[in-house]
């Protein structure tokens, strides 16, 4: 005899939990700029209000002229399993970056821009760092429209009380 | 049991055979999380249970916006909050796996 009984439900907690992540992107390179955005997106599909920082190399995450060509280099990287020798060869980072380009594309997961489309179509905020604008001599206007703001450290501290912070 | 069909769950809830659900529990399923489905929920409903039968695995939400056509805005307005889990539970499918 099979028992049958009423089937549970799941608990989505509609209401809001309060729970809240930043993530600050401080690295520019193609490698260093998916966690973050992979990370990002898995939050905001859990119904989690999410920031994201960009600040010094991580800028170039946000940089209209820089977004859509990060590179990876292999060169320092252990894990790159590249001889040290074949690592720094003329052209193997245009190589390395083609092929993880190709590797990502390949399991459908966005480039850089469109990522941060996503990211920020499933309600996303992206801010800028003050100090790497300033440094950098770049404006709100150099950057990738859907960042909200360019704003100080204290600003971001301030936005980002209660949250759950991640530095990449 | 869920709305008088018998069904095999699992322990949250998700259906765990494909064959047993149909659209008249779908609606049962929805309204049990506080869903009333229209149009644009079943375009998205259906989608997932075509791409799991072809696929072996439920469709990520990048995959219902760049295979299944249906924007990314439009999927946290549908399925406020967990669109992805919420709509797995309705398609009676399992949560779907991959990251993005």
């Amino acid at each position: 005899m099979t028992m049958t009984m009423e089937a549970p439900v799941p608990v989505f907690e509609d209401e809001a939990t309060g729970r809240k992540i930043a993530i600050i992107c401080s690295k520019g390179s193609l490698d260093m700029a998916y966690p973050g955005l992979v990370l990002a997106n898995a939050a905001l599909g859990e119904g989690i209000e999410t920031h994201l920082f960009f600040t010094f190399w991580g800028f170039d995450i946000i940089n209209k002229e820089t977004m859509g060509h990060l590179q990876f280099t292999p060169v320092g990287n252990p894990a790159s399993h590249m001889s040290p020798m074949v690592m720094g060869l003329p052209g193997m980072t245009a190589f390395a970056t083609h092929m993880m380009k190709k590797q990502i594309d390949g399991i459908d997961i966005p480039d850089v821009p469109e990522f941060l489309e996503m990211i920020t179509d499933a309600g996303g905020h992206l801010w800028a760092c003050r100090m790497s604008a300033d440094m950098m001599h770049l404006s709100e206007s150099d950057l990738y429209e859907r960042v909200e703001g360019i704003i100080s450290a204290s600003d971001f501290i301030e936005l980002s009380e209660g949250a759950q912070t991640l530095f990449i | 049991m869920i709305g008088g069909h018998e069904v095999h769950v699992d322990a949250e809830g998700f259906l765990t055979e494909y064959e047993e659900w149909d659209e008249d529990l779908a609606k049962q399923l929805a309204a049990n999380i506080g869903l009333d489905l229209d149009d644009r929920h079943w375009d998205a409903i259906r989608f997932l249970r075509d791409d799991y039968e072809k696929q072996g695995e439920t469709a990520t939400l990048r995959r219902v916006t760049s295979i299944g056509g249906i924007p990314t805005k439009e999927l946290f307005e549908l399925f406020p909050k967990k669109p992805a889990k919420k709509m797995a539970y309705v398609a009676g499918l399992p949560k779907p796996a991959g990251c993005v």
